[in-house]
């Protein structure tokens, strides 16, 4: 079928031996297409508002994509908004991740519990009864502050999973060395976990970040008059979406791009000075923040 | 005394999480509970046990809540079959292409979901090649793809996929090799290998992957918003507008609890046929 079509002049037992990854390769364009459409339409001319069809090629949204106002300050407010509840919500989220691998304590099972619950619940939901809440406490300020309390209610669990997953392939023998050598539990603490985990907290940094700067639903129910990115998108579709929009994806795509391959050298380069597992370990983070990150 | 400040501790690093989870996550849904038996008085609401509000939204809007459980069931089916094929082969076909393939099925999540969305817009739209080739094959009679139930199921796929490809690759890529070489010493054909070794053995991860996709799928209403036209209306764009059009909170809160209520039920349901290993599928991958 559609896979000998990519492959026509291969004999038929190659076929056979690689039509999972044929088909593989197939998903894999499927998921990368809208991206390409995304790119090569951010250099469009329409001739209308409505950025859908090919016209002709031109440069001038990519000069002039920090020039409208509207989109700028949509687009400070998403940064901004993202880096605090990044902040705050990796803070947390360690914090809890520490509570939970490092000690026995009675409610472990109702932590975690808290923990999972809000990554298992519909948007939707997450967003319309925290809309109830701030309806229900009175005349609520919706605004930058309630988009930031939700934004780190929804980072805190996926945070929490990320910097745990990195605790659990933990070597102990590190910090009982240096607690031998004569360390305070602080000095061990700051020059002994805190940069073995650093990668862990990185990662989940990150994916907060992610988080935070895509999310729509939750944002679009508690926003009251504040915009950001998405919810600028989202009303702008009706009355046509600017191709400057296109750029600044194309922009943020590329960043988070640079970012993960930063990342993953970093990992690579503290991994090997640590030597804490070999990569097999270090593999399933990468994964697990990812999976979250839409 | 060393165990009882390790407890001490623990209730500290906790606290500052467990308050905000409890406050900004736990109450809040006691309160959207209690939204939906508020009485519309007008200008104020009222708790009275108005539970009224929940037979009129369903039978109001019960069209909608079949519609969103079968897209979004639909979706689920689809990504499985597109995303095992995929997860398979970047586990064992995929060589030095491991990291490259991997960074491709996570690369849509670095552009915003929204523009993702809006570029189905532009796939689906009359004038591309995708629809007139569909037209030439006479999959598509009337050049119109979007505004129809596959549009909004497409989206649906596309979006959730990767939430679908990567636990079922985890799983994958933690399963022993050498179990699928010993189905083969003992006379074991791929088919049977496959069906009685592999697949077994990954169900965590396909049972991790369809929570994560049904259940987000299920209450999506930017798919629909974009890709659907008035007769695709799933059950989140009722209660997007009924929130923040028209404002009619009561009967909005009652039909998030309905959702949430039905989607913990199908999950509850799915996870004791797909035996107990299910919920160790998020557990199990966060270790």
């Amino acid at each position: 079928m559609s896979a000998s079509a990519s492959a026509p002049s291969r004999a038929w037992h190659w076929l056979r031996e690689h039509a999972v990854l044929i088909i593989g390769v197939l998903v894999v364009i499927y998921l990368l297409v809208p991206i390409a459409v995304i790119f090569f339409f951010s250099f469009n001319n329409p001739s209308g508002r409505y950025n859908f069809t090919w016209v002709g090629f031109t440069l001038s949204h990519w000069e002039n994509v920090f020039g409208i106002p509207e989109l700028n300050e949509a687009l400070w407010t998403s940064i901004k908004l993202a880096l605090l509840a990044t902040v705050i919500s990796t803070v947390i989220g360690t914090m809890m991740a520490l509570a939970l691998v490092r000690h026995q304590f009675f409610g472990r099972r109702a932590a975690n519990f808290l923990i999972v619950i809000p990554m298992a619940t519909p948007e939707i939901v997450m967003g319309s009864s925290l809309l109830s809440f701030f309806l229900i406490l009175g005349n609520p300020a919706l605004g930058f502050n309630t988009l930031l309390i939700a934004h780190i209610m929804f980072c805190i669990s996926f945070v929490v999973v990320v910097v745990r997953s990195r605790l659990i392939g933990f070597d102990r023998h590190l910090e009982e060395a240096a607690k031998d050598l004569g360390a305070s539990p602080f000095t061990t603490f700051r020059l002994v976990t805190l940069p073995l985990i650093m990668p862990g907290i990185f990662g989940a940094a990150m994916l907060a970040f992610a988080l935070s700067i895509d999310d729509f639903v939750i944002s679009n129910f508690n926003s009251g008059t504040t915009v950001t990115f998405p919810l600028y998108i989202f009303g702008a579709f009706q009355r046509g979406v600017p191709v400057e929009v296109n750029c600044i994806a194309m922009i943020l795509f590329g960043v988070t791009v640079l970012a993960m391959v930063a990342t993953t050298l970093q990992q690579r380069r503290a991994e090997k000075m640590a030597s804490v597992r070999p990569d097999q370990e270090e593999e399933i983070p990468i994964v697990v923040s990812t999976v979250g990150a839409a | 005394m060393a165990a009882l400040r390790s407890r001490v501790s623990a209730y500290g690093l906790l606290l500052p999480g467990a308050f905000w989870l409890i406050v900004f996550f736990v109450v809040p849904l006691y309160f959207l509970g209690r939204l939906s038996l508020d009485t519309n008085e007008l200008t104020y609401y009222k708790f009275n046990w108005h539970w009224q509000n929940y037979s009129d939204a369903l039978s109001l809007y019960d069209t909608q809540f079949v519609r969103s459980f079968i897209y979004s069931g639909l979706a689920t089916l689809i990504c499985l079959l597109l995303a095992y094929p995929l997860a398979y082969a970047i586990a064992f076909k995929a060589g030095r292409w491991r990291h490259a393939l991997l960074l491709a099925v996570v690369a849509p999540f670095f552009t915003t979901y929204l523009i993702r969305t809006i570029s189905w817009v532009t796939i689906l739209s009359a004038e591309s090649p995708v629809v007139e080739v569909l037209e030439f094959l006479h999959i598509v009679n009337n050049g119109r793809l979007l505004a129809t139930a596959p549009a909004v199921v497409a989206g649906l796929v596309y979006n959730y996929l990767p939430f679908m490809v990567l636990p079922i690759y985890a799983s994958l890529e933690r399963l022993d090799t050498r179990l699928m070489e010993a189905a083969k010493d003992l006379y074991a054909n791929a088919a049977t290998t496959f069906f009685k070794v592999t697949l077994p053995l990954s169900a965590p991860g396909v049972v991790a992957g369809t929570l994560l996709t049904f259940i987000p799928a299920t209450g999506d209403y930017v798919n629909a918003e974009f890709l659907g036209g008035p007769g695709n209306q799933m059950i989140g764009n009722v209660i997007q507008s009924l929130y923040l059009k028209q404002q009619e909170y009561p009967a909005a809160a009652a039909l998030s609890f309905v959702l949430m209520a039905i989607i913990l039920v199908v999950v509850l349901i799915y996870i004791r046929f797909a035996g107990s290993e299910a919920l160790m599928g998020e557990e199990g991958m966060a270790r």
